[in-house]
């Protein structure tokens, strides 16, 4: 059986006012039914195009290159209108701000029907009948009673709720998720998780989150995609990435996050520099010169998938000095929090 | 306070600018034709064709040929230097009423943003009485109270852009006032006044001119159609109202008459509010912002 | 005995609604309800609380940036409130503060140096010249460079410019800064190198800060005392060792409990199946 989402190679090539850019390049990863797969980066990685070209929501000067197998269909090859039946349809997507996400002169009635109402064709009084049910479904409190309400006079956590009901309306295959609860507090955060959760375990969809946010990776999805610079540097398991980091910018990003364990005085292992703007990023790999084992080659050599463990695989020709730096555990470029993580 | 911050407070140094605004086309299109209106004004100051006070009858209403490139008119007066010198009065009008409308309006605009309550709704409601009178009625009301003339019709068109200033500005200045860098002004111990000309008004600058382009625009009609009722610019100073009413009766006879005078002041008025659009859209900050 | 650096007495901030019904009084929000605390120099202290908490209205308050419906601010032992004007304006000298959003609190139509250099400006007691230099000096403490003076904000990053923000609010020499959300608009790896700046800072120039987090991590990192803020009230306080490890109040465990470990949990076993054809272009 082929897999739901088969992603080979996808570029997304941008228009900025100093030239073109990459922000995704060469991404490949597969995805199951009822699979869960993370994406993990900070700002300008890439991970929420990849999102937007699964989607077909480019802005309209990108230029898309590589395949995109939906349930063995290329969706890069189809029309606007095409793909206008997909999303909302069989591919769901929830955004980040739940404040500008829902349109405020309407109801939340409204707007969870709508797309049972577009793409099922139900009725009017069908699709309200179903919109109360979704509410009441993601934790809305008397959703009989609050169809009509507007999403004003909900909280942040609520709207958030509300668009997973809308996401999920017409029971998509995949479930996208963009940082679903970075707008949101730390407590209701955990709720919409646990929400997500049991609504994709229950109709065995496949879920796509993206998260800057490693704690929020770890306790959601089965398998993580590490993204720098637009390309996928580190992939596996989740369990699997935590144990045995190999890309030097994910021992980095782990190695940068102040824990609840860490004690005040302590410094934070940093990744010196910034991320450079998407047309300055250098021919070969795109951490080159920041990494701390960068070698003349690495600027040149896009580096090859190589596979580290158990269908993990990481992107750098330098792996073997990584892992024995690690070994040694006493080099300075890793913080004290970095050894306490290890195994 | 200088002048200076002020002014570099405008988008102007924002990277590509200029090459922006080269390739806006309102921007370009608009610029060129006020540029022209300004340069035929000041060209009239240093020469123009003939004198358009003379009076020639025996020449009037004569084609265009060598010597008067558009004709006369019905005294004989050469229209090219009727237009000239008509500019003049048309950008005086507009910069001076629009002036008066852009000072006080934002002063009390401003006030109003920063001391809110009480003020805020006194200076609103004052705004709103003066939209409830239609403009060009009321500076028909005040003109033929106080008498016609230039001077009558600048305070005129002018007081009419007080409220209008004022309404624009105070909202504006409240949404800069919501801003968290004005809190961060006030954590220094800086007052209302201070934040008010060193971070509102660079920040509404460029919403102020838009609307000062416009409101020009809006001026050179209204002056238009004063003199036209003669109650504007008054004989013998050449105005463009006043040369339409004129060619009203000679309709006609010699149709351009109005033509001539008609084209100038769509043309002008054309081109300030294609300058307007085109500032709008360049100052958008939303364009400026790196990311 | 030095009064403690700043005192925060039983600070009630009520807000009055909008009128709803014509012959029924308006309601109120009680956004702060009676919260005291206080700062001793040299011991930074954490206010973690989620929206809702009252953290922004007490920020504002301690900064003397709002009244207070009752209650003190006490800035080494004077009434923030109860000063006249002019005076509470020097005393802003020893009080400043950082803002969340580093792309709001800069000033876009401003360089860079009258930014950092407006508190002293306000202070009315130095020259242009001097301004300068300090604001300067205040750059290359925070790792910017001297001629990025000359510069507009957009021309900087999300962490270079929450720089620009903590180098304002260092510039004026201040005993207390009020670090409001510092961190929290800032990527991972970004947030490490402003942590790490504020906490060299605070060695370098003897700063205690006040700091405002919804993040406990962050919290722990910079903090000496934590106190937890929960509906306008302080439900908890003590040093973080042991308000992490042993909890008394409820929302404070639940707090704690609703942080994401970095720890992966078992999923799913039919998930952990990994796919069938290994393509090694896949990366």
């Amino acid at each position: 059986m082929s897999p739901l989402l088969e992603v080979r190679d996808l570029q997304v090539k941008l228009q900025t006012h100093r030239g073109a850019a990459l922000a995704v390049r060469d991404a490949s990863f597969t995805l199951e039914r009822g699979q869960t797969l993370g994406l993990v980066g900070e700002s300008g990685c890439g991970k929420s195009m990849t999102a937007m070209a699964l989607m077909g929501l480019l802005p309209e000067n990108a230029q898309i290159g590589g395949s995109i197998r939906f349930d063995g269909e290329e969706l890069t090859a189809k029309s606007d209108g095409e793909m206008c039946e997909i999303r909302g349809n069989r591919i769901g997507m929830i955004f980040q701000e739940p404040m500008t996400a829902l349109n405020p002169v309407h109801s939340i009635g409204h707007q969870v029907a709508e797309p049972l109402r577009l793409h099922r064709k139900l009725s009017a009084s069908a699709a309200r009948k179903e919109a109360i049910a979704l509410l009441d479904r993601v934790g809305i409190p008397e959703a009989a009673r609050r169809v009509d309400a507007y999403p004003h006079q909900f909280s942040g956590g609520q709207r958030q709720r509300i668009t997973i009901a809308m996401a999920l309306a017409c029971g998509p295959d995949l479930l996208i998720a963009d940082e679903p609860t970075t707008a949101l507090d730390v407590t209701i955060q955990r709720q919409i998780l646990e929400l997500i959760g049991e609504l994709v375990a229950e109709r065995g969809m496949a879920l796509l989150l993206i998260s800057h946010d490693l704690g929020v990776i770890a306790q959601n999805v089965a398998r993580m995609l590490v993204m720098y610079g637009g390309s996928v540097v580190e992939s596996g398991p989740t369990p699997e990435v935590f144990a045995h980091r190999m890309h030097p910018y994910t021992l980095g990003l782990f190695a940068a996050r102040p824990g609840l364990r860490s004690q005040k005085g302590q410094r934070l292992a940093m990744i010196p520099g910034t991320v450079p703007e998407l047309v300055d990023l250098p021919a070969g790999c795109p951490f080159a010169g920041r990494c701390a084992f960068t070698i003349p080659e690495c600027h040149v050599t896009v580096p090859p998938a190589i596979e580290v463990g158990a269908d993990h695989h990481a992107r750098c020709i330098r792996l073997d000095a990584v892992a024995a730096a690690k070994q040694l555990a006493l080099t300075p470029a890793l913080s004290q929090g970095e050894r306490e993580q290890q195994p | 306070m200088s002048a200076v911050p002020v002014i570099a407070a405008l988008p102007l140094n924002a990277p590509g600018f200029w090459r922006r605004a080269a390739r806006h086309h309102s921007f370009v299109l608009g610029a060129v034709l006020t540029l022209l209106l300004v340069f035929t004004a000041l060209l009239s100051f240093v020469w123009t064709p003939f004198s358009p006070y003379d009076v020639d009858m025996a020449a009037k209403m004569m084609p265009p040929d060598a010597r008067h490139w558009l004709g006369t008119d019905a005294y004989g007066r050469d229209i090219v230097s009727l237009l000239l010198v008509g500019a003049r009065a048309s950008i005086a009008v507009g910069l001076i009423a629009v002036g008066i409308g852009l000072v006080i309006g934002t002063a009390f605009g401003l006030l109003a943003a920063a001391e809110r309550g009480w003020v805020e709704e006194a200076i609103m409601r004052l705004a709103d009485f003066g939209f409830a009178f239609p403009a060009i009625l009321s500076a028909i009301m005040l003109t033929a109270v106080f008498g016609g003339g230039m001077v009558n019709a600048i305070i005129a068109i002018g007081i009419y852009n007080i409220p209008t200033f004022a309404r624009i500005t105070r909202a504006s200045a409240n949404a800069v006032w919501s801003r968290e860098f004005i809190l961060a002004a006030r954590a220094c111990g800086k007052g209302k006044l201070a934040i008010t000309m060193e971070h509102v008004l660079p920040n509404i600058l460029s919403v102020l001119i838009v609307q000062a382009t416009i409101r020009f625009a809006i001026a050179i009609l209204a002056e238009a159609a004063l003199s036209y009722l003669g109650l504007g610019t008054q004989p013998p100073q050449p105005s463009w109202g006043r040369m339409l009413s004129e060619a009203q009766t000679l309709l006609f006879q010699s149709p351009m008459l109005a033509v001539y005078p008609g084209v100038a002041i769509a043309l002008a008025v054309l081109g300030l509010n294609l300058l307007g659009d085109g500032l709008s859209d360049l100052f958008d900050p939303r364009l400026t912002r790196k990311r | 005995m030095n009064a403690p650096l700043l005192q925060v007495e039983n600070l009630v901030r009520e807000y009055t609604l909008p009128r709803e019904k014509l012959f029924e009084p308006a309601g109120k929000v009680h956004a702060l309800n009676g919260v005291s605390f206080t700062v001793e120099a040299g011991r930074s202290l954490g206010i973690v609380g989620e929206s809702g908490s009252g953290k922004s209205t007490l920020a504002r308050l301690v900064m003397a940036l709002d009244e207070p419906t009752s209650g003190q601010v006490k800035l080494l032992g004077r009434d923030l409130h109860a000063l006249p004007r002019e005076e509470l304006r020097q005393a802003r000298r020893d009080i400043q503060m950082v803002f969340q959003d580093p792309y709001g609190s800069l000033d876009p139509r401003q360089t860079v140096e009258r930014i950092v250099a407006e508190p002293l400006a306000a202070q009315a007691d130095t020259t242009r010249d001097e301004q300068r230099q300090r604001a300067a000096d205040a750059l290359t403490a925070v790792g910017l460079r001297a001629n990025d003076l000359r510069k507009y904000p957009h021309e900087f990053s999300g962490g270079q410019r929450q720089r620009i923000a903590i180098a304002r609010a260092l510039i004026t020499r201040p005993r207390l800064i009020v670090a409001d959300e510092p961190v929290s608009a800032l990527d991972v790896s970004v947030q490490a190198q402003v942590l790490n700046l504020m906490q060299d800072l605070q060695a370098e120039f003897g700063i205690t800060y006040m700091l405002i987090s919804h993040d406990l991590a962050v919290v722990r990192h910079l903090c000496d005392d934590v106190a937890v803020l929960w509906q306008g009230r302080i439900v908890e306080q003590g040093p973080p060792e042991r308000l992490f490890e042993a909890p008394q109040h409820p929302y404070t465990r639940t707090l704690l409990e609703a942080v994401p470990l970095a720890e992966p949990r078992a999923m799913h076993h039919a998930e952990q199946t990994p796919l069938a054809t290994a393509d090694p272009s896949r990366g």
